[in-house]
């Protein structure tokens, strides 16, 4: 059975790029274009992995990610923030609202799938 | 597995340019003042995911370029930067050079990188100015991966060894972070060979055992030849939501420092009588250093010596014109109601159908109502494809806010811009190629309209003055009004020059609206000094010449020292036109409705002939140039007598002309068809049409049917009835 | 004639432009008693003669243009741009639409001739080189000569013919 991975960022080219890289590793994969549509979305159907970027509209990845862990089925949900941002307060942000984790962009394809892997194991 | 990212650089340049788009009207909305909380934050996240994307797309110098403007606006957006003119300039400034850049891209040719030089510099003046002086603790950007500083444990890294001691203890709350522990362990198992003993000291009863919490603690020995970082990394993420200590493993193969005075072998449980002295989490994984103003934004990626800037202004061009024939964005309610128009037409022909089958003339007017309905619903359908390709003029007005920004600061002038009837739509075409004489209207309002803010004040008018666009329908046209509150147009003035071009006598009393209309006339400028802002050569007579090629037409009302209002006129669309049919000889021809001024029967003593057989006509007050189609076009001759012909006035670009025609036909809507494309450029015909009965019949085009007379005629200019 | 101009476009309609010897179908016409053809590839349709309307300043070789389901298209009197006789359009008279194939751009246009024959194969190994011929035609518009059935036949460069002269586009610099 495939993993399901809900991708969320408001830049549609990297949207499509994540989402066509995922769906090639035979994932099932939706997305969403900022923090509400994700919770939305996520409140519809259960997602093994969520991917988000931090800076969005609406509702932003922060606020996103203690949204989910708000929901009791996403308390142990991996989160993965995709951010340009290496700087240590982001970071600490998305901790403490309860991010697994970061990838850091500019990601490759390869790269991501080597560390959507890594998680859904 | 390589992906191929091209498919997607695509709709990241799209993205782009619309974001572009968002920074500049932000910034500008910033730099008046009447932007809101949102917007400095739009205008963050718009420069943080080209940044991103340019990134991912390997478009290197755009995202080093746009990571300082990001930085910028990160301290703008935080409060920790107050939001300055200056520094709204430089990113403004920074938005065009994007704006190359990405074209480069787009034409996949490298970047001129002069130009992102300078501002690239100016920019890190900026970021450097009012303290705020870090440049952001982002790395450079060819690491893509996160990479933790090794904090001074210079001892142990390079080397290989023979192993490692790790002590990992998760914090009760770390499973909520969605980490999992035997995902980490599992990860290290992955490095070498792995011998691990759990401390369950801190297990609960099962009473007290929640299970969504973590109580309990390995010590892993990991044996390989394993680099420390390799083993950092897999904790990356849980650094700050555990207790973790790596240490060597030393020959013997004990832990060095392991506190642990009870170590069994294998997995077993350990039962352990001292608590471990814990290190705190924190002596491996440190948070991340904030990087000392590296100058890691010098221009070291550059792999490309600086392109010449010729190419910019031609990729410019060719991205203007690569709108034709392009791609239009269309709205999918538009999409359905040209679906229903067609299911109905689709009804109406089945119906007609069956009425054909059993057709008798009792049924006649059943036919009659049946070919009605056709004809509204194929008209229907005409007007719904013709909005497909319509596009609310919001998009040729959206330059202009930049415009006058920069403009009026160049100029030491203060004005305002108002825009309104932005969704009023009108075809992608006559769109783009409306923008330029727009420009040049709304230059010229700001360059001789508005007057300096002390000239304004002295004439007891607001400093600012006030530049206004409007656009809306009309019949079947649309109205697009330039106006401001400025000077006015100076009436002596174009009417001495008038004198001097020899348009108008000393002695005549011209009514003002023609004196003012004077301005269309070519090398009509009235500026002491033609100043570089309206441009030199590209005159208000090219602007009325472009708009008459569109089918339309400018007219201009003024009020000295209250305003001047530019009036322009354009057909909704291009492919249809609407047509006097008039008969010349054995030909149809068709004359653009909105060129003819009056149709007159011609009477046989208005005629006189000039020099060359040339003749004219006495309209009123004004002697007329006659064009006889069949000579123009070397037809056969008309068989009718002038004296019983008739003249359809037309406006010209020096004056009226009367073109002579058998007889007036039918007005009506017509489809123009290219001539072109299967034959080639006729002087005088704009295109051509077919008529209800099948045949073709050709368009005039007046400007080239007036250009083709003269050189058929000597050179003749309209003067006045003595 | 209706029946053969039916005949040819049915075969048109039927021609299979992927097997080989489409390649070398020709379409053969006449013209003041002399057999010329032309690249069955390059014909879109056949059609009598209507009525045309005149293109002002045009050469007197051009006739005009005409409606062809809803494209405007140019019409040449191949007599008048041979400089042969002129003779009076009847019935019979037939008008044989090509895709011309040019620098600038394609262009779709009509010609007409005297009457169609049948369409036949030519190969290449059959087309002789001509020799330059005095007057009448250009050596540029003749591709070759060939022999078919004891008939000489001369086969034409439609692409040179139709791009010639006054026909010709200016190219865009």
């Amino acid at each position: 059975m495939s993993k399901r991975i809900l991708a969320v960022d408001d830049s549609t080219s990297m949207r499509q790029m994540v989402v066509f890289t995922l769906k090639g590793a035979g994932y099932m994969v939706q997305e969403a274009a900022d923090g509400q549509q994700a919770l939305d979305v996520a409140k519809t159907s259960q997602f093994d992995l969520v991917l988000s970027d931090v800076n969005m509209p609406v509702m932003d990845g922060i606020q996103l990610i203690r949204e989910l862990r708000a929901l009791p089925n996403y308390k142990f949900t991996p989160i993965l923030m995709l951010t340009t941002e290496a700087g240590a307060a982001k970071k600490m942000e998305g901790k403490q609202a309860g991010a697994t984790g970061w990838i850091v962009k500019p990601f490759n394809p390869d790269q991501l799938l080597a560390t959507v892997a890594r998680v859904l194991r | 597995m390589t992906i191929d990212l091209s498919q997607f650089k695509q709709t990241f340049l799209e993205e782009s340019d619309e974001g572009l788009d968002v920074l500049e009207s932000g910034l500008l909305s910033l730099d008046s003042g009447t932007a809101d909380d949102d917007v400095i934050h739009a205008v963050f996240r718009a420069a943080h995911s080209i940044k991103g994307g340019a990134g991912t797309f390997g478009l290197m110098e755009i995202a080093d370029f746009t990571h300082i403007m990001e930085t910028l606006l990160d301290e703008m957006r935080d409060g920790r930067r107050e939001i300055l003119k200056k520094d709204i300039n430089v990113l403004l400034t920074s938005v065009d050079v994007l704006r190359e850049m990405l074209e480069a891209a787009a034409d996949d040719v490298p970047p001129s990188m002069e130009r992102t030089l300078e501002v690239k510099k100016e920019l890190e003046e900026a970021l450097n100015d009012n303290g705020s002086a870090q440049i952001s603790d982002q790395a450079p950007l060819e690491e893509s991966e996160d990479t933790q500083s090794l904090n001074g444990d210079m001892v142990e890294s390079g080397e290989a060894f023979k192993g490692w001691s790790i002590f990992f203890k998760p914090m009760e709350h770390m499973l909520r972070t969605g980490n999992d522990t035997v995902r980490i362990i599992r990860e290290l198992d992955e490095l070498g060979a792995m011998e691990l003993t759990v401390d369950l000291e801190n297990l609960p009863d099962f009473e007290h055992f929640d299970p969504e919490l973590s109580y309990l603690a390995w010590n892993i020995k990991l044996i390989g030849d394993i680099e420390k970082s390799q083993i950092e990394e897999i904790f990356e993420w849980v650094d700050e939501d555990c207790e973790l200590n790596i240490e060597t493993l030393g020959e013997e193969g004990n832990a060095v420092e392991m506190a642990s005075s009870a170590e069994q072998p294998e997995q077993e449980v350990s039962e352990e009588q001292q608590p471990v002295p814990q290190k705190e989490g924190g002596a491996v994984a440190t948070p991340e250093v904030e990087l000392a103003p590296v100058s890691t934004l010098e221009p070291v990626a550059e792999k490309v010596p600086a392109a010449t800037t010729p190419g910019v202004e031609k990729r410019k061009e060719k991205r203007k014109s690569s709108g034709e024939g392009g791609s239009i964005r269309v709205g999918t309610d538009k999409v359905d109601t040209l679906i229903n128009m067609v299911g109905e037409l689709v009804i109406t022909q089945s119906m007609l159908s069956q009425m054909g089958d059993e057709f008798s003339m009792e049924r006649l007017e059943a036919l009659r109502e049946g070919l009605a309905q056709l004809e509204r619903n194929t008209r229907e359908l005409q007007e719904s494809v013709m909005r497909i390709r319509m596009l609310p003029i919001s998009f040729s007005f959206q330059r202009f806010p930049r415009l006058v920004h920069d403009l009026s600061q160049k100029m030491d002038k203060k004005i305002e811009l108002k825009l309104t009837g932005e969704q009023t739509e009108l075809d992608k075409t006559v769109m783009e190629k409306i923008g330029d004489p727009l420009v040049h209207l709304v230059r010229n309002s700001l360059d001789h309209g508005i007057e300096s803010p002390d000239q304004r004040i002295a004439a007891g008018k607001p400093e600012v003055g006030v530049i206004q666009l409007n656009a809306y329908h009309q019949g079947g046209y649309i109205v697009i009004e330039i106006s401001d509150d400025g000077a006015g147009l100076p009436r002596d003035k174009l009417l001495s020059k008038a004198i001097t071009q020899g348009l108008a006598s000393e002695h005549e009393k011209i009514p003002d609206e023609k004196i003012y209309d004077f301005i269309f006339h070519p090398g009509f400028s009235t500026a002491e000094q033609v100043s570089d802002i309206s441009g030199r050569g590209v005159g208000m007579d090219v602007v009325r010449r472009n708009i008459k090629e569109l089918g339309g037409n400018v007219e201009v009302t003024t009020d000295p020292g209250k305003g001047t209002t530019f009036t322009i006129r354009l057909p909704l669309t291009l492919a249809i036109l609407d047509g006097q049919l008039v008969k010349v000889g054995k030909e149809i021809y068709i004359i653009p409705l909105v060129s003819i001024i009056e149709s007159i029967e011609i009477e046989a003593d208005k005629i006189s002939s000039i020099a060359g057989g040339n003749e004219v006509y006495q309209l009123r007050d004004e002697y007329l140039p006659l064009i006889h189609l069949d000579q123009v076009f070397r037809m056969e001759p008309r068989e009718l007598r002038l004296q019983d012909s008739l003249m359809i006035v037309v406006e010209g670009d020096s004056g009226k002309v009367g073109i002579v025609v058998d007889d007036l036909l039918s007005q009506q809507q017509v489809v123009i068809k290219s001539l072109e494309s299967n034959y080639k450029r006729v002087e005088g015909i704009s295109g051509a049409t077919i008529l209800g009965d099948g045949t073709v019949a050709l368009i005039l085009d007046m400007a080239g049917l007036i250009a083709l007379s003269n050189n058929e005629m000597d050179e003749y200019r309209p003067r006045a009835a003595s | 004639m209706n029946d053969m101009i039916e005949d040819i476009n049915d075969k048109l309609g039927e021609l299979d432009f992927l097997s080989d010897s489409s390649n070398e179908q020709h379409l053969t016409f006449e013209l003041e008693g002399e057999s010329y053809a032309i690249d069955i590839l390059r014909v879109q349709e056949i059609k009598g003669w209507n009525k045309v309307t005149s293109i002002p300043n045009s050469p007197p070789y051009v006739e005009g243009v005409i409606n062809l389901r809803g494209v405007i298209v140019p019409i040449v009197d191949l007599r008048k741009r041979f400089g042969m006789p002129e003779v009076l359009y009847t019935k019979t008279t037939v008008v044989i639409v090509m895709k011309v194939y040019g620098e600038v751009h394609d262009r779709t246009m009509g010609i007409i001739v005297d009457s169609v024959s049948d369409v036949c194969n030519i190969s290449k190994d059959m087309i002789k080189p001509a020799p330059v011929m005095r007057g009448v035609i250009s050596n540029d518009f003749v591709q070759g000569l060939t022999t078919v059935n004891d008939r000489m036949i001369i086969i034409v460069n439609i692409d040179e013919l139709l791009n010639s002269g006054e026909l010709a586009l200016e190219k865009v610099s």
